[in-house]
């Protein structure tokens, strides 16, 4: 590791205004960002640690959550409203990582972390557009299994590789933003870029911004919702695909629908089209196929992962059958 | 700035890039904590921050300013074993022991989690308080792995003191 000093601002203006300095890196629990200094692919010359700023979890008028950027992924899952309103959010949480990581884990921490492409982690030997631009890509011909079908472009596959923000992305949640110019709100949808020909710019974030809450609104798909992981081996593993899912019915019918997936973008991925497909229809394995076709008519596997195809129809017709079955 | 570690006052390094697991090792020679991985893959480096497990690896020792630590060698008390060593002895629960400290550090964490109420992903009603079941303790312990294969003995051992706790 490169030598660097350690700052803990008291406020997010104080933050803020620090992370506009060149150099500087944010530091939350430090599981992804520590190991990859370790590694050798980030080098700040400061951390700024901003676990002291806020880690509530607030119910809002209305319904709806506000939770701090520096609360513990651990602390989320377990929290008693999370879990009776967003129980694919809990689930997703704990479906990520270990029980130690997520003790560690703040929420901004999750949504900001990088990819697991081995390549894009191995500075001493690979290629990776992602961390040096220009440079090429490894993983387009090398090994793929974890890399997108979707979004991806001519010069990055890599994956996004959150639990949690596949359930953020389907739960319609916004990420407060503080700057020097002011505080906003940016929809989750709108919040990560898809790589095209700059896949190391990752987020809409402006240099000196810093995430200080996400709010998921209240949602009446929240309820019935479910999160499904496949995986290499049972836990403690990353996504080879994975499904947020949550319906509300009438009568038999979807009447409304939030599908999001992970393990196949480079940003969590939410499926507008499977949903429009769905929404108003009946919850029949048939509709489901039909919608996941519309979705992944543009998927380009390459050649270690076309499997994803497949898996990720049958896990998502999987999770609605299970979600939309009887119960009464 | 200091942290509390295993009940006594140790001042933070000065250099931020020596690690919890470094300092415990290679400064205070509190060598129970293992280093498998150094990346978060392994769970040897458990130690308990504020009774919550962690890992040592990736946790820069500043970060733990003000908190207290728990380490393997902090968890038996006046010389005799916590319950969960004796239970490991008992069950087999290990064959080298490398990673010994880590999974007691973890199991000792996990307890205390189940008893507060704390889900898994296996939980099958996130709404109910989950009963410890083998499969339960396999998730909540998986962020640690055995390369000796000594998990039936892990398991048999926690789940052996989950049920003394509850008698
Ligand atoms: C072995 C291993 C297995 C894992 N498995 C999974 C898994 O299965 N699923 C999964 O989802 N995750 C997994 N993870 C990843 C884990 O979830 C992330 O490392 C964690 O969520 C990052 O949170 P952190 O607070 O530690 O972030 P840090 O490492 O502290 O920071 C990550 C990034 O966020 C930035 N940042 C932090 N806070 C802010 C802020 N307030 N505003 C702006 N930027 C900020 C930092 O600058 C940095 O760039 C795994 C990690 C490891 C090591
Ligand atoms: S040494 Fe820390 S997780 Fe492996
Ligand atoms: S006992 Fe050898 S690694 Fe677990």
């Amino acid at each position: 590791m490169t030598p660097f000093s350690y700052r803990r601002p008291a406020s997010s203006m104080d933050a803020s205004a620090l992370a506009a300095l060149k150099g500087h890196k944010l530091l939350g629990g430090g599981t992804n960002l520590v190991d990859l200094m370790r590694k050798g692919v980030e080098h700040p010359t400061t951390l700024v640690d901003v676990t002291a700023l806020s880690s509530e979890i607030i119910e809002m008028e209305g319904g709806g959550l506000l939770i701090g950027a520096a609360a513990r992924n651990s602390a989320v899952a377990a929290h008693p409203l999370v879990r009776a309103h967003y129980p694919m959010l809990s689930r997703a949480i704990l479906a990520g990582a270990s029980a130690q990581i997520r003790n560690m884990a703040t929420v901004a921490g999750n949504l900001l972390q990088r990819t697991r492409c081995a390549y894009f982690n191995d500075p001493a030997a690979s290629r990776c557009n992602k961390r040096q631009p220009g440079s090429g890509c490894d993983a387009l011909e090398g090994f793929n299994r974890y890399h997108a079908i979707l979004g991806g472009s001519p010069g990055c596959i890599a994956t996004h590789p959150s639990d949690m923000c596949v359930a953020l992305m389907a739960l319609d949640a916004q990420i407060h933003l503080a700057g020097s110019a002011g505080t906003r709100i940016v929809p989750l949808a709108d919040f990560y870029r898809l790589p095209g020909d700059s896949p190391h710019l990752e987020t809409t974030m402006e240099i000196g911004e810093l995430i200080t809450a996400v709010e998921i609104p209240a949602s009446a798909m929240g309820q019935r919702s479910a999160y499904r992981k496949v995986r290499d081996r049972a836990s403690y593993a990353f996504a080879l695909v994975s499904v947020a899912a949550g319906v509300s019915m009438q009568d038999g019918t979807i009447e409304d629908i939030r599908l999001a997936f992970g393990g196949i973008a480079p940003r969590p991925w939410r499926a507008l089209q499977a949903e429009a497909a769905l929404r108003g229809g009946p919850a029949t394995p048939e509709a489901m196929a039909a919608a996941m076709d519309a979705e992944l008519a543009v998927a380009r596997p390459a050649a270690g992962n076309a499997f994803k195809v497949e898996l990720l129809k049958r896990t998502t017709a999987a999770v609605l059958l299970e979600l939309t079955g009887d119960r009464s | 700035m200091a942290i509390r570690i295993n009940g006594n006052e140790v001042a933070i390094p000065d250099d931020p890039r020596v690690s919890l697991a470094d300092l415990l090792r290679e400064q205070l020679h509190l060598t129970g904590t293992k280093i498998g991985c150094n990346q978060g893959a392994c769970g040897a480096c458990t130690v308990l921050i504020d009774g919550e497990r962690v890992l040592s690896c990736l946790t820069l020792a500043v970060q733990a300013d003000g908190r207290a630590v728990t380490t393997i060698e902090g968890l038996s008390s006046e010389g005799s074993p916590h319950p969960l060593q004796s239970a490991f002895i008992e069950h087999d629960g290990f064959q080298c022991g490398y990673c010994t400290p880590g999974q007691i550090c973890a199991a000792a964490a996990m307890l205390r989690g189940v008893a507060d109420g704390m889900p898994s992903y296996v939980t099958a009603d996130l709404g109910e308080r989950a009963i410890l079941s083998p499969e339960e303790v396999r998730e909540r312990m998986s962020g640690n792995l055995c390369r000796c294969g000594a998990h039936n003995g892990i398991v048999e051992a926690i789940l052996q003191v989950a049920k003394e706790d509850v008698a």
